[in-house]
């Protein structure tokens, strides 16, 4: 027999490509139906304030224009868009206390909210025109107060946004983790050699997707059944939600997440517009699309971070860490969209990172303001997390005198599993290795020489550290916090012609496991990659699944498919002994190849046990195998007993020109640690991508509202996404600790990168302006920010 | 009131009508049915959009289609020959210049007319060059890798 090249652990490039680089790819704006129709929203201007009049009378008259609808033509006809965040009791499903979630009509009905909320809806002929129906729309508001500052929300006697709460506080998780924790940490504070507090701004930002959210529906009227085609990472989830919202039966209900151009957590949600198209094409009877233009995507998809940060520490000078108090205030915006109040929990379970630490304990709230909703951005609060717990180690750094690399060394936790604090296990670690591999790749000793020189010559130039943790593979409902029972399912079938089809559960866009399960599969099974195709995101075509978010495909989804291979191989072995008059347990499994123990000679093919597995005549009448169901395929879900931590170390350097306030990152070395790897090409391109984006918050990004609660940031022309020249090349490495916790060994790696660069930039740029004495900025560190802060610290 | 229009697409003579306000992208993709070329942001910042107008670059969601007359219009369907891969579209490929796809038509064609003005770029010419185009996916280091290979092929 042959052996066949091994596909994991190769830099194969994607099967998914030829379709994207020749332009037929398919997103839901390449699709048309006959007879399809035009949906344009009008989106409030006001951030707040009571629809007092709305005519639509002319915008229904015009030429092409099919319906109208406001808020009011709808209410009762369509439920309140949800939010996952209230368990049954009417609690917030993380943290425990009570959760007021204000109902989200899908148009505003007398009342609006946020600058974007939905005000009307126009159907027509043509999308052109659909847009003109908006403008013929006359729409009278009556401006209330408005909050748009979080931390004047959470003040008593503040403007109350949803009056019937009484205040804008969502939740308030006032202590926590126990009591006896929070005597703990005030004990270490009473005993540690000092302590130092700081507030951090962890500022909103847009995900911009490059493809904006869309959706197009179709109602067949003769089958009762709806498709439904949106841009979407939750497509399983969506058309569940959909099922209970319209109301339908959810089997009348094909969602489908075409080819999806980027996410990033901000389509990990079901929006109004994925109710109310739906609803349209239903009502009208004819299929309705709409696409979201740039401007809504920045007003009305939802925002990520947009969480104060109120730290406390107490460390000894030796840099040991003793203990921690975190208050967050979570900026909710107007609404709870699905995920909103839950994303500050992920930063309260994993602030402590990679450092071993006695104690910890703190108070959550989240705050209604008049925008738009936050929700899950690329690491939802674990970039944040890793940002408290490295800015913390650069504060002890800094008030001992030791080096920032040392205090992290000092503080790593090195035996595994590793319980914290928070109750989280960490499945497997070697944090110093990482930090090792990043120093001697960065130089750092080097690099600390040249700064020292910068520094006697009066140049600014910075080392930023992130030794950064992540919590992905989401997740097992065995594990309390943040709770789960996301598991995965796959199918694996063996086609009579011997061709593969894995069907899988999650919902890639981007991620590439058309070709990872495609290697995994080619490996496992011993059959050439090219016949293994991998299909997802279709409802009516894959098993119930839990979708893409949280680093979870590889981790969860990769190890459906790897018990789904299993069984496949095991009936194989079945039918092969069948056809061989062997015993299945002496039969061996290798290369594509059933063969008897001992005796290699005697053998079939995966080909040939196919063939027979759906043709029961193979041998003549009769001669069926009595104990076997014809068929060679298996489905199988995979719920994993923990979640996964991957972890690693940023180095960067950077130079900041003092009269100009300029960063220029001049190094940058990326150690990740994601377990094994199975397309260190593809995990390259999720670390890079990730790094850009967490730089882009330290230096670029920031959502701005003004005063009145308008979006000044509300397009591509003012909100800074990283062009090419503005960022450089990262020198990535990885070092490989596998997880226990599936057999692939694969943790995760879609948000590593950002969860680490963030926090690196930052520690680089604040070490660049120390010698001036400046303690803490804002991010992000735009130039004329720096040039004020240096012109400020020179005075 | 129609606009009569005639306009050379990916070689093929086209003789249409169209409304004087249609966004060449929208002709493409609604009149001719070209979706690879994307809308991302109908403010020229995205560059999704991004076609060949007489060999040059440029976004076609903020120009008319009735500005495009007589010229001759190249989008991203027309780049693979006979069954064959443009180099760039190899370089994107083997170099793994892309994730989701939704930028990568547009960023290809500015890549190609990056190529046309200079054939060894370097890394520095190629960010600058591909500056109005955004990716939100790959960090754009496969993208320059990818468009550096592409400029070794191409030079032969």
């Amino acid at each position: 027999m042959v052996a066949t090249p091994k596909m994991m652990g190769q830099r194969i490039k994607r099967k998914e490509d030829p379709r994207f680089i020749t332009g037929t790819g398919k997103y839901v704006d390449d699709i048309k139906l006959v007879g399809m129709l035009h949906a344009a929203l009008l989106r409030s201007d006001h951030a707040r304030a009571r629809i007092k009049r709305i005519d639509v009378s002319k915008a229904r008259a015009l030429p092409g224009v099919v319906a109208v609808f406001t808020g009011k033509d709808l209410e009762g006809k369509i439920g309140t868009v949800p939010t996952a965040a209230q368990n049954a009791e009417g609690n917030h499903w993380l943290a425990g206390v009570k959760l007021n979630v204000p109902p989200q009509p899908v148009i505003a009905i007398d009342k609006v909210n946020f600058v974007g909320q939905n005000v009307a809806v126009a159907v027509a002929t043509d999308p052109y025109i659909a847009h003109d129906a908006l403008d013929a729309i006359e729409v009278e508001f009556e401006d209330l107060p408005v909050v748009i500052d979080v931390e004047k929300a959470a003040e008593p006697g503040s403007p109350v946004i949803h009056e019937e709460f009484g205040s804008n506080l969502a939740f308030h998780l006032p202590g926590g983790p126990s009591p006896e924790a929070i005597e703990k940490v005030e004990q270490l504070f009473k005993e540690a050699d000092h302590t130092a507090s700081f507030r951090f701004d962890n500022q909103r930002l847009v995900p911009v997707a490059m493809e904006t959210r869309g959706v197009l529906a179709d109602y067949d009227v003769g089958r009762e059944s709806l498709t439904v085609w949106s841009s979407t990472q939750i497509p399983h989830i969506a058309r569940t939600v959909l099922s209970m919202v319209l109301p339908m039966p959810e089997n009348r209900i094909r969602f489908i997440a075409p080819d999806v151009g980027g996410s990033f957590g901000s389509k990990l949600n079901i929006y109004p517009e994925e109710f109310l198209i739906p609803y349209l094409a239903k009502t009208l009877g004819k299929p309705v699309k709409w696409i979201e233009k740039r401007r809504e995507n920045f007003t009305s998809t939802t925002h990520g971070r947009g969480q104060m940060q109120y730290v406390d520490i107490a460390f000894n000078k030796d840099g040991t860490w003793l203990a921690c108090k975190l208050k967050l205030l979570n900026d909710m915006g107007a609404y709870l969209q699905l995920l909103t109040p839950g994303i500050g929990n992920f930063t309260l379970i994993m602030f402590t990172g990679v450092y071993k630490l006695e104690a910890i304990c703190f108070e959550q709230l989240g705050a209604f303001t008049n925008k738009v909703a936050t929700d899950a951005y690329r690491g939802a609060g674990r970039p944040e997390a890793t940002m408290v717990a490295e800015k913390v180690m650069d504060v002890i750094a800094r008030e001992t005198g030791l080096d920032p690399t040392e205090v992290r060394r000092k503080n790593f936790l090195t035996e595994f599993p590793a319980t914290t604090p928070s109750g989280m296990t960490y499945d497997s670690g070697d944090y110093s290795k990482a930090l090792d591999k990043a120093m001697e790749l960065v130089n750092y000793k080097q690099l600390r020489a040249e700064q020292k020189q910068a520094r006697t010559e009066g140049r600014l130039m910075g080392i930023g550290v992130s030794s950064f943790l992540d919590v992905c593979g989401f997740g097992p409902s065995s594990v309390p916090p943040p709770g789960g029972g996301w598991w995965e399912a796959s199918t694996v079938k063996v086609e009579p012609t011997g061709t593969v089809t894995v069907l899988t559960g999650i919902s890639p866009h981007g991620q590439g496991q058309e070709t990872t399960f495609a290697q995994i599969a080619a490996d496992e099974l011993g059959v050439p990659m090219d016949s293994v195709r991998v299909l997802h995101s279709d409802t009516d075509v894959v098993p119930y699944g839990n979708d893409t978010y949280g680093s979870r495909g590889q981790a969860v989804g990769g190890e459906a498919l790897m018990m789904s291979i299993g069984k496949v191989k095991d009936k194989a072995k079945q039918f092969a002994a069948h056809m061989l008059d062997a015993q299945p347990e002496n039969m061996e499994y290798a290369n594509g190849e059933i063969f008897v123990k001992g005796e290699p000679s005697r053998k079939v093919t995966l080909g040939e046990v196919a063939y027979a597995a759906y043709d029961f005549s193979w041998k003549g009448p009769g001669t069926a195998p009595a104990d076997l169901e014809p068929g060679l395929e298996a489905t199988s879900r995979f719920e994993p007993t923990n979640f996964t931590y991957p972890f690693g170390t940023f180095i960067c350097a950077l130079d900041i020109d003092a009269d100009t306030g300029e960063v220029e990152i001049k190094k940058f070395v990326a150690v990740s640690d994601c377990g094994n790897v199975i397309n260190p090409l593809i995990v390259d391109g999720q670390v890079h991508g990730g790094i850009v984006q967490g730089l882009a918050q330290t230096l670029f990004e920031e959502v701005v509202y003004d005063e009145n609660g308008q979006l000044i940031t509300g397009e591509l022309t003012e909100y800074a996404v990283p062009k090419a020249h503005m960022v450089r090349n990262f020198e990535t490495y990885h070092t490989v600790t596998p997880t226990p916790v599936n057999s692939l060994g694969a943790k995760g790696i879609g948000e590593s990168g950002t969860i680490g660069a963030t926090a690196c930039v930052f520690n680089a740029v604040m070490d660049a302006l120390a010698p001036l004495g400046i303690k803490h900025l804002d991010m992000p560190f735009k130039p004329h920010k720096v040039w004020n802060a240096i012109q400020q610290a020179k005075a | 009131m129609g606009v009569k229009i005639s306009v050379e697409v990916n070689g093929v003579g086209q003789q249409s009508e169209v409304e004087p306000r249609l966004l060449l992208v929208h002709y493409l993709r609604e009149d001719l049915g070209l979706t690879g070329t994307h809308v991302g942001c109908e403010t020229s910042m995205c560059g999704a959009c991004t076609i060949l107008l007489d060999g040059q670059a440029v976004k076609s969601c903020t120009l008319f289609a009735v500005q495009a007359e007589g010229c001759k219009v190249t989008t991203i369907e027309d780049l693979k020959k006979d069954g064959t891969y443009h180099p760039i579209q190899e370089g994107f490929w083997e170099e793994h210049g892309l994730q989701c796809g939704f930028c990568t038509p547009g960023m290809i064609l500015s890549a190609y007319d990056l190529l046309s003005r200079n054939k060894n770029p370097s890394e520095e010419e190629i960010r600058h060059g591909l500056e109005g185009n955004l990716c939100r996916c790959t960090g754009y280091q496969h993208i320059v890798n990818a468009v550096q290979s592409a400029a070794r092929k191409m030079r032969g």
